[in-house]
């Protein structure tokens, strides 16, 4: 009897969890289905789900219009560059302020995370002067920058709670053994928070991906990320539901396959120390 | 030794890099219009002609552009050589020296030919700063079947009493067809263009002649408490949220009796490929209320030239090209009469190939040469431009102005409260620029 009850719990939830999944997942189906639309079905009222002309002529257009290609390795290299950068700061930030916390700590922290609440349209025209007298608009060196001191708030934010969690007296026994702190952070620390360092670096890489303001103000034509890609498929007068669409799902690919490949690491690393 | 091989390798290098010494790189912003992406595939016909130039386009949506564009120029950041600006822009970048003004277009680009009321809007002290690559104005486009059916007669220039009644005739909520559909979408550009234009009918303005805001007066409450009225009565479901794009789907889609808006919706309305009532489609202009204006704008989008741009004269050979009859000209050759840009040369409706293939050409014309954005409204206005006022605070301002009024329409607040906060955030930004102490 009271296993027929957990049973039933467990299919209750199990129902309920695909169906929150599906809802959070719809939208991003809704588009992929919409990149196969004619741009007259796109806009259809009532709209046909999965009764329609499917067509892959948008995705021939935007192939044809832009350069796919250019625009992916472009946020790759700037997703990639400033999530790297920003850990390699971030690793040795967060474990000062782990294991060797002042009384300025927590006020350094709070401050760090205030630089997030700026909205950054305030800091557009300062930035922009700078970058263009060093020569970095338009650069992949100046996105990188930008972005890695964008995201390094959360970075070292999220490495400071994952390196709390590790016991001080690990590292104060490997110091006992004569290591040095350069050794310490890399034989000692480092594997213990790698599902937090794995998930740190996916979420910031994502972060880095969808980056859309300063991406889109600061390239032209040879640092344009997939964002530039994407807002030139937007228009005030005109249909381009569809090939929008389209962008957009070419664009979101290869994070996508990312974060499904990553998922494990994700999810471990985002409930690390809630099982302790 | 070592001497002889970096001389080599010099000379190779110098060779190698001759060739791109001589081509000028001209980049060159524009929106995601239909029109700009036709010019973008034709590129290859300028480039023909001007071996010594290569052309790379950055495309954007308006408003990212409008930001983006107005970063670099504001700031000199150098990266655009050419840009797609609106007629807003063009008077207070001009003023502000932004520009290089237009005076080596060419023996043969014939200034002259540019609609009058279009050159007006893109020249300063009679000086073109802009050359005009589209233009639009808005007027009503209406269901010829529904009119037939319900014995109406749409008149060629109605008045806003006859679309009122009409639109309420032919609404049939039953059947998804509402009688007429407006943008309601909040935005400087959006409702805002809209109802400017609709107060400028009713006698309203934005701002008397010493900059004092005007919607405590009583043509803007007879604008608002019309529109919100009628579109509570005759208008579709959440039109607080539509603004061009998803009303120019609720028409074709065969949901709306009129539509009052931009002129280059015609060509949308009347493509088969794009319409399910395509053949079923008349024109006629914006309503008035008797007063002597229309309620239809004027909007151009235009090739400007950045000041400091270090690739003036290869700037204004492609403006030259994109601008011309001749490029008219080609646009039909390759595309058909159909899909030329409008609205910007006389000769376009005087050409009996393209007034063959547009219906919508001459109302187009009429609607353009009723605008006149150095007298916008019925009494005087110390601004330039029709359903904008060219300041630079006004963007701003107006996109508040449009969320109040966009409230109004969805419900979330009156029409009284609407005006009043409306008033309010405009004197309180026009205090904060210095126009009114």
């Amino acid at each position: 009897m009271a296993r027929m009850a957990t049973n039933r719990r467990v299919a209750i939830s199990t129902v309920g969890a695909w169906l929150a999944g599906f809802l959070i997942f719809f939208p991003i189906l809704w588009m992929v289905l919409t990149s196969f639309k004619t741009e007259l079905e796109a806009f259809a009222i009532p709209p046909s789900f999965l009764f329609f002309h499917w067509t892959t002529e948008n995705y021939a257009t935007v192939q044809e219009r832009s350069d796919y290609i250019h625009h992916a390795l472009n946020s790759i290299i700037i997703a990639g560059g400033s999530t790297l950068i920003a850990l390699l700061i971030a690793i040795p930030a967060a474990w000062s302020m782990a294991f060797s916390p002042t009384k300025r700590t927590k006020d350094v922290l709070l401050w760090m995370l205030s630089t997030k609440m700026m909205p950054p349209v305030g800091v557009l025209v300062p930035i922009y002067l700078i970058w263009r007298d060093f020569g970095l608009l338009d650069s992949l060196t100046g996105l990188v920058i930008i972005l890695c001191l964008g995201n390094l708030p959360i970075v070292i934010w999220m490495l400071f709670t994952y390196f709390k969690e590790i016991p001080k007296d690990i590292l104060e026994a490997a110091r006992m053994d004569g290591a040095t702190i350069g050794r310490e952070l890399i034989y000692v620390l480092t594997p213990m928070a790698i599902p937090g360092l794995a998930s740190t670096l996916l979420l910031n890489l994502i972060l880095a991906w969808n980056e859309a303001f300063w991406t889109l103000n600061l390239s032209t034509l040879n640092a344009a990320p997939l964002t530039v890609f994407i807002a030139s498929y937007s228009s005030p007068e005109g249909l381009f539901w569809a090939k929008l669409s389209a962008a957009s799902t070419l664009a979101i690919a290869p994070i996508l396959v990312l974060g499904w490949f990553s998922q494990r690491q994700l999810v471990r690393g985002l409930t690390f120390g809630a099982v302790k | 030794m070592k001497n002889v091989l970096g001389a080599l390798l010099g000379a190779a290098a110098l060779l190698s890099s001759a060739p791109s010494l001589a081509e000028t790189t001209l980049t060159i912003a524009t929106v995601n219009n239909g029109d700009m992406i036709r010019m973008q595939g034709l590129t290859s016909e300028f480039t023909a002609k001007n071996p010594d130039i290569v052309v790379k386009w950055v495309t954007l949506e308006e408003n990212v552009l409008r930001q983006r564009v107005t970063t670099d120029i504001a700031t000199k950041g150098g990266q655009f050589d050419v840009l797609t600006i609106g007629t807003y822009e063009v008077p207070i970048w001009a003023k502000k020296n932004w520009l290089v003004p237009l005076d080596n277009l060419g023996a043969d680009y014939d200034v002259a030919d540019l609609l009058p009321k279009i050159r007006d809007a893109v020249s300063v002290s009679g000086k073109l700063y802009a050359a005009p690559f589209y233009g639009e104005s808005s007027m009503t486009m209406y269901r010829t079947d529904l009119f037939q059916k319900a014995g109406l007669t749409m008149p060629d220039k109605p008045t806003w009493d006859f679309v009122i009644s009409a639109a309420k005739k032919l609404t049939d909520k039953e059947a998804g067809v509402y009688g007429i559909c407006l943008r309601g979408k909040a935005g400087w550009g959006e409702n805002m263009a809209l109802l400017t234009a609709m107060a400028n009918s009713y006698g309203a303005r934005w701002f008397d002649e010493k900059w004092e805001p005007q919607f405590d007066k009583p043509e803007w409450k007879k604008t608002l408490a019309t529109y919100v009225d009628l579109m509570k009565e005759a208008g579709p479901p959440g039109a607080s949220s539509n603004g061009f794009n998803e009303n120019l789907a609720l028409f074709n889609a065969g949901k709306c009796a009129m539509w009052i808006d931009a002129t280059v919706a015609a060509s949308f309305v009347t493509n088969p490929k794009d319409s399910r009532v395509a053949d079923k489609v008349g024109f006629a202009l914006a309503p008035n209320t008797g007063l002597g204006k229309n309620a239809n704008w004027l909007w151009a989008w235009n090739l400007a030239i950045p000041a400091g741009s270090k690739k003036v004269e290869a700037a204004e050979k492609f403006i030259a090209w994109a601008t011309s009859k001749d490029y008219t000209k080609l646009v039909a050759s390759k595309e058909g009469w159909a899909n030329v840009p409008p609205g910007t040369r006389t000769s376009l409706y005087e050409n009996p190939n393209y007034l063959k293939v547009a219906p919508f050409a001459k109302p187009t014309l009429a609607s353009i040469d009723a605008a006149d954005p150095n007298k916008p409204t019925v009494q005087p206005v110390p601004y330039v431009g029709v359903q904008y006022a060219a300041i630079p605070e006004f963007q701003g301002i107006g996109t508040a102005v449009g969320q109040q009024f966009s409230a109004a329409l969805s419900g979330s607040t009156s029409v009284d409260a609407a005006l009043a906060a409306a008033q309010s955030s405009t004197e309180r930004e026009m205090k904060r620029a210095g126009y009114i102490k």
